[in-house]
């Protein structure tokens, strides 16, 4: 009872006789997902029979994390350049991880940049107006920037579907006209000569030290009960009505623990740049972030992270051809929405935890040609 | 005072047509087959260069060229639907994502290859301006006055006395009960995607005249037409005339009385509020249930 069968092989099922004929196999034959006796033996047992199991199963979930924090301390390796690379990275992370919340609540955004242009402001604001160090300005800007984000969707948080994908769609757009228009908060110079963080490692370290708590916090509150209704409120939201709960409090919620990561990226790259303006509310910061979560796929929050650590640097090496980069990030979007729909890292982490095989269809029984 | 109210009346008019055209192709594949076409910015786009290339590179005369361009990205319209959307037909958010990574990849194409400068631009159908009431108007603005008008009416008929008009407006209603009276879904989506990208295109060979054609074009071809099928209501084409008029002389009177940068700001604005306050729109009934809880 090592091995037990993947719960849905049918849809694998559609191979030809060549592959039966191949594998010496009855002429109709099917391929079947299983899981590897490795994933059976620490699934199932709880001592763990060798150190290579006790390998499999804890260097894909602390190599990472390890890597993540090494990195700063490399400085000299990588060399500032690829330290910029990762600091971006970092952000867009932070927003396909907000993103990704908002989707398993059934909440399309079309447009993070609302979220990290609100934080980024805030944190000028913040900055210009009371002066109180990098640290405490981020910290303050994250939180009242959920906040104000949230108060400002909380209207519209009725909106289900495209129409909510529409409404943040255009919500950015207004933004940064309005500031445009009425040179309100800087205008179109924005605020510059902000206060610094103190140099690089720190600055690494902020966002590490965020994206792990965000990844972290947001599955510990997927896995609460709390996580349970937000996501039935994607899968029917009558349901969750019916059931005598407020759809609009319950999706305000989900807003507010959305929007932290996001602002927080905007205040940080406020004071990393020393400057905030128009571009914090630029289609970059909503189509990037987008992007992330689709390739790596949504849902579970880790592949939302995969995805940017693959884009990122993909679009920083692409920098040199102009808009070929944003084409490049399109076509890999329609590609694996198209393709591989459940994105990179549950394809390989089903790779990683399963094998194929060939089966032939029932015994002694034949079965019709596929037509 | 005279003249400048003659004028924010007939460029009001103008400015609602314009309107009306752009958003018409989006609006009738949103309120068909549900497909929010997030390309409609950018096939507008691809049909105004297409346009450009069959006049300037084949030496096609400009009506022939146009006739051609809408026939071409009418096919090009059935074909995102076939290899695009059908694969993710009925996730709404791969659909969106996956029409708006088109459309992206198509606008920031035209970028890439340099189709920036100054020397594209497409010549009018009517060349020439006329005088009314002491404001001149070039006649190119009366015909998309005139088509503006006219093409909603001939689709108001087309959906509502023409067997396939029928069709589609049933799957765009109740899909299941239409597949039972034998309507082909994928062929009613195929339809509406076409439809709505030749509507582009009649919009791109009608508008793109009056200027060069810019790249950003394109994004702002998209908002107007978000703006004005949420504004009016889907599926209806009253509300449609009612919404761009509305949107078309809110923008020409804080152009020519406010300040002339906050056109965007009214589109957004009116997309946010009415989004806000009823989202079905000013003169949309059917889909009041399926957009909130």
């Amino acid at each position: 009872m090592s091995r037990e069968q993947a719960p849905d092989p049918g849809r694998k099922a559609a191979v030809g006789p060549s592959a039966g004929v191949a594998s010496g196999l009855r002429p109709w034959a099917r391929r079947e997902r299983i899981d590897r006796g490795i994933k059976a033996r620490s699934d199932d047992i709880s001592v763990l029979a060798s150190p290579r199991d006790l390998a499999w199963l804890l260097l894909p979930r602390t190599l990472p994390i390890a890597a993540l924090l090494v990195f700063p301390l490399l400085g000299g390796l990588t060399g500032s350049y690829w330290q910029a690379v990762m600091l971006n990275t970092l952000v867009i992370a932070l927003l396909a991880l907000s993103w990704d919340l908002l989707a398993s609540v059934g909440l399309i955004s079309l447009g993070q940049s609302f979220f990290f242009g609100i934080g980024g402001y805030l944190a000028g604001i913040l900055d210009t107006q009371f002066k109180l160090g990098p640290l405490v300005g981020i910290a303050l800007a994250t939180i009242l920037g959920a906040v104000l984000a949230t108060a400002l969707l909380l209207p519209l948080l009725r909106l289900r579907g495209i129409y909510f994908g529409l409404i943040t769609f255009a919500l950015p757009l207004l933004l940064m006209r309005l500031v445009e228009t009425t040179g309100a908060l800087g205008g179109t110079e924005g605020m510059s000569g902000l206060t610094a963080l103190p140099n690089r490692t720190v600055e690494l370290y902020l966002l590490i030290a965020a994206l792990l708590a965000t990844v972290a916090g947001f599955r510990r509150l997927s896995a609460s009960d709390r996580g349970l209704v937000l996501h039935a409120l994607r899968d029917n939201d009558r349901a969750v009505l019916a059931a005598g709960f407020s759809l609009p409090w319950l999706r305000t919620q989900a807003v507010f623990w959305a929007a932290l990561p996001a602002t927080f990226a905007g205040a940080f790259v406020t004071h990393r740049y020393q400057f905030v303006g128009m571009p914090a509310f630029s289609i970059e910061y909503s189509t990037l972030p987008l992007t992330s979560a689709v390739v790596g796929g949504t849902g579970g929050f880790f592949g939302a992270v995969v995805g940017a650590f693959l884009l990122v640097p993909l679009s920083e090496l692409l920098r040199g051809f102009g808009s070929l980069r944003v084409v490049v990030y399109s076509l890999v979007l329609l590609g694996f929405i198209l393709v591989l729909p459940e994105g990179i890292f549950r394809f390989a982490a089903r790779k990683y935890a399963q094998e194929e095989r060939v089966v032939p269809l029932g015994e002694g029984q034949e079965c019709p040609p596929p037509s | 005072m005279k003249v400048l109210i003659v004028s924010t009346l007939i460029y009001g008019l103008v400015q609602g047509a314009t309107l009306m055209l752009t958003a018409l192709g989006f609006s009738l594949t949103f309120g068909l087959s549900g497909v929010a076409n997030f390309a409609h910015g950018g096939l507008y786009l691809l049909s105004g260069f297409l346009a450009w290339a069959l006049v300037n590179r084949l030496g096609m005369p400009f009506p022939l060229a146009a006739a051609a361009t809408v026939l071409l990205v009418a096919l090009l319209g059935a074909a995102v639907y076939r290899l695009v959307l059908r694969p993710v037909r009925g996730i709404t958010l791969s659909e969106v994502i996956s029409t708006f990574a088109l459309g992206v990849a198509l606008i920031e194409g035209f970028r890439w290859r340099g189709f920036t400068t100054y020397d594209f631009s497409l010549p009018p159908f009517w060349p020439g301006e006329v005088e009314i009431a002491g404001v001149s108007v070039d006649r190119q603005r009366l015909a998309i006055v005139g088509a503006g008008f006219l093409l909603p009416l001939a689709l108001w008929a087309f959906t509502h006395h023409t067997r396939v008009g029928l069709a589609l407006r049933g799957m765009a209603q109740d899909e299941t009960t239409a597949l039972a009276m034998g309507i082909d879904s994928d062929w009613a989506a195929t339809l509406s995607l076409s439809l709505g990208a030749g509507l582009a295109a009649v919009a791109a060979v009608l508008l793109l005249p009056l200027g060069i054609i810019s790249i950003n074009t394109g994004y702002e071809v998209l908002l107007v037409a978000l703006a004005v099928t949420v504004l009016g209501g889907l599926e209806s084409t009253a509300g449609m005339i009612v919404g761009s008029l509305l949107i078309g002389f809110a923008v020409v009177i804080t152009g020519n009385f406010v300040g002339p940068h906050l056109s965007e700001v009214v589109y957004l604005g009116a997309l946010v509020l009415v989004l806000g306050l009823k989202p079905s729109g000013l003169l949309g009934r059917s889909k009041e249930i399926e957009e909130r809880v």
